[in-house]
């Protein structure tokens, strides 16, 4: 188990303090604040529920569920090949990321591997997708503490990405262009010249974005020492990708259990932050964002020529069997729990979303907190709707 | 960890007598389980090198929880349950133009067996040795209630809320076991699978005119009339593609014949009354 960090023993004892100053000082009458279901901050329908006593949190809970698709129950009645559309709009940001742990399970079921170069690919557009969703965490974090130009900058160069995903794939964002087996097309002409050109832009807006937003003061005190995760914490809600990173867990799924992508040819870093706290959480992932590019950057020059899909039956009817499969996305572990009967559909499918987990820990980490950084906290949480109530 | 060996395929008997890295990882995993909570393991599946599934006991669900994360596992992944009863109402899939078969309702449970109509099952990972490990437990049908998991794990508090909601199954000590989606009232448990699918009970698929005949049957069928198209009560291909194209009115077969009665009704009663007729002419115009 990792030590806490002397930021983190100080920020404990604080918020301790303010536990007892909360019972002992003056006795307040409590309001209640309903933030959301409309607050900008919320990124889509997400409500809180916080008992309020002056400035300070006494108890909070988030409220989901006004975004259930019931994608759960709408996989069984769904062809394989007709679940890829619906899991693509989990999180709609990185929708071709989550593709690829359903497409893995169903073909770990199969017993049936894509080519090396569909593999690639793969990588290469997961790691695309990762970038254009969290260059937008990027360019959002500012709005939430008011600074507005990082948002320009990250809608700017997020664009020529979903350009590249869009002319790989044909949709901007809800790509469904894994297939089981191998992908549906490949790549165009001149896009691994164009895609050069544009990551190394990306490159450059992760150094822009670190002076102008994360060297700024008044960024870091609202960031700094506010709501700290403990290492056990973290694990004991499930919390995955940069949160759980944050709070100095060395773990990434692309790193630890890479499931048959190409993750492992090339050369890249996992970072970690002892500290545990928003800052962390946000630095680790503009930190990503660079990994990811760099990544993408080399598969980029060693892919490998071959064909993109392998031989599959027409009609798809996969193997009874239990496979459970997860991989990195830009969220945090994303898996899917497939049970297959030997049919042409799935018999259940438990989708493991990262949101979800990373929410549910809401309720602890906001008691004690200031109403202004509530709002701070949840955007370093990062969460997308669809990914919370699936 | 040891890398992936995907390509070595070893039968059991091999796999015995040349236990790889992986499999060594996971079977001391499963003795030092079966050490901690003794004869409440009751079954246990070793994927080499990929994957470890164990059922243990009804009772002993907490317990497992509480040994497993002493015994390193200390993240929390997810908690969920399987129904798996047949769905009655069929699938997706079904062609409507060919006759029902009666479904099969044997209740048939997936890796590491099990007795009961639901089970939950649960995924806990070791961060240190890179080990996921799927846990299950039956439910017992004619009390569906198992202990909770958030006294070893916190982050089990939704997950178990979600399991309550959609399975009905009830967790023994959870603090709040309120409904996280559906309003508080609401009757039923949705990921049951009795519980019909509504969208599906209204209106056929209309994915399942996408599906083409395979390649060497397509010549064969070539010359013989869609099957689709036929009269007692399926689904008319036209219509399909109507109604997706202006989404008015469900692909219902018998709209047209029904339409074609009005009109007939229309012309016997055309001298009786004229407005009448003549607004309902607009109507379904």
């Amino acid at each position: 188990m990792t030590e806490l960090s002397e930021r983190q023993q100080l920020s404990y004892i604080a918020s301790q303090a303010a536990d007892a100053r909360l019972n002992v000082e003056l006795e307040t009458e409590g309001m209640t604040l309903n933030i959301g279901p409309q607050h900008p901050a919320t990124h889509g329908t997400l409500r809180i529920i916080a008992r309020l006593d002056g400035e300070q949190v006494v108890w909070a809970e988030p409220s989901a569920g006004y975004m259930h698709r019931g994608y759960e129950k709408l996989t069984e009645v769904r062809t394989f090949p007709q679940v890829t559309t619906l899991i693509n709009r989990i999180d709609w940001l990185g929708s071709f990321a989550n593709e690829v742990p359903f497409i893995l399970a169903a073909e770990k079921l199969m017993e049936i591997e894509a080519p090396p170069r569909a593999q690639v690919i793969r990588t290469i557009l997961f790691e695309l997708s990762r970038i254009a969703n969290v260059s937008l965490f990027l360019g959002d974090l500012g709005v939430q503490m008011g600074a507005t130009t990082p948002a320009f900058l990250a809608f700017r160069d997020r664009e020529y990405v979903l350009n590249l995903i869009e002319s790989a794939t044909g949709g901007r964002f809800h790509p469904n262009f894994d297939r089981i087996g191998g992908l549906k097309d490949d790549l165009p002409k001149g896009w691994i010249n164009e895609t050069t050109a544009v990551v190394k832009r990306l490159i450059g807006f992760c150094d822009e974005n670190e002076d102008l937003l994360f060297g700024n003061e008044i960024f870091q005190s609202r960031m700094r020492g506010i709501g700290v995760i403990p290492a056990h914490v973290a694990e004991e809600y499930g919390l995955s990708g940069a949160n759980l990173r944050a709070s100095g867990v060395d773990y990434d799924l692309r790193r630890d259990n890479p499931v048959g992508l190409a993750w492992d040819k090339a050369d890249w870093k996992v970072w970690t932050h002892p500290d545990g706290d928003s800052w962390a959480r946000c630095w680790i992932r503009l930190q990503e964002t660079r990994e990811s590019c760099k990544i993408v950057l080399q598969l980029l020059e060693q892919i490998p020529a071959g064909p993109i899909m392998t031989k599959v039956p027409r009609i798809i009817k996969v193997p009874e069997g239990e496979a459970y499969v997860s991989t990195e996305n830009p969220l945090g572990e994303m898996g899917y729990y497939v049970v297959s009967k030997g049919d042409l559909g799935p018999f259940r499918v438990k989708i493991r979303s990262a949101s979800f987990n990373n929410i549910s820990i809401t309720p602890w980490v906001l008691k004690g907190v200031y109403v202004p950084d509530i709002i701070t906290i949840l955007a370093s949480l990062y969460f997308i709707l669809g990914d919370i109530d699936r | 960890m040891a890398p992936l060996s995907d390509t070595e395929t070893t039968d059991d008997a091999a796999a015995e007598t040349q236990a790889l890295p992986g499999d060594g990882l996971r079977e001391g995993i499963v003795d030092d389980l079966r050490a901690r909570i003794g004869d409440a393991l009751i079954e246990f599946e070793i994927d080499p090198n990929t994957d470890l599934t164990v059922r243990v006991a009804t009772d002993a669900w907490a317990e497992t929880a509480a040994a497993l994360k002493l015994a390193g596992f200390s993240f929390f992944s997810f908690l969920s349950a399987i129904d798996w009863m047949p769905s009655p109402y069929g699938k997706g899939e079904d062609d409507p133009t060919v006759e029902k078969e009666p479904i099969d309702m044997t209740i048939k449970q997936g890796v590491c067996g099990g007795e009961t109509r639901m089970q939950v099952f649960a995924r806990l990972t070791d961060l240190d040795r890179h080990v996921g490990i799927t846990i299950k437990a039956d439910v017992a049908d004619d009390h569906q209630v198992v202990d909770s998991w958030t006294g070893s794990y916190a982050g089990a508090n939704w997950h178990e809320r979600e399991c309550h909601e959609m399975f009905g199954i009830g967790f023994n000590g959870h603090p709040d076991l309120r409904n996280m989606y559906l309003p508080g009232d609401f009757e039923g448990h949705p990921l049951k699978k009795d519980f019909p699918l509504l969208a599906r009970m209204v209106k056929p698929w209309p994915g399942i005119v996408d599906v083409e005949p395979m390649p060497e049957k397509a010549e064969e069928i070539k010359d013989e009339p869609l099957p689709l198209t036929d009269e007692d009560g399926a689904i008319d291909v036209d219509a399909t593609v109507e109604a997706t194209g202006d989404d008015a009115s469900p692909p219902d077969p018998d709209a047209t014949t029904a339409v074609a009665a009005a009109t007939g009704d229309e012309a016997t009663h055309v001298g009786e009354a004229d407005e009448s007729d003549g607004e309902k002419a607009d109507d379904e115009s």
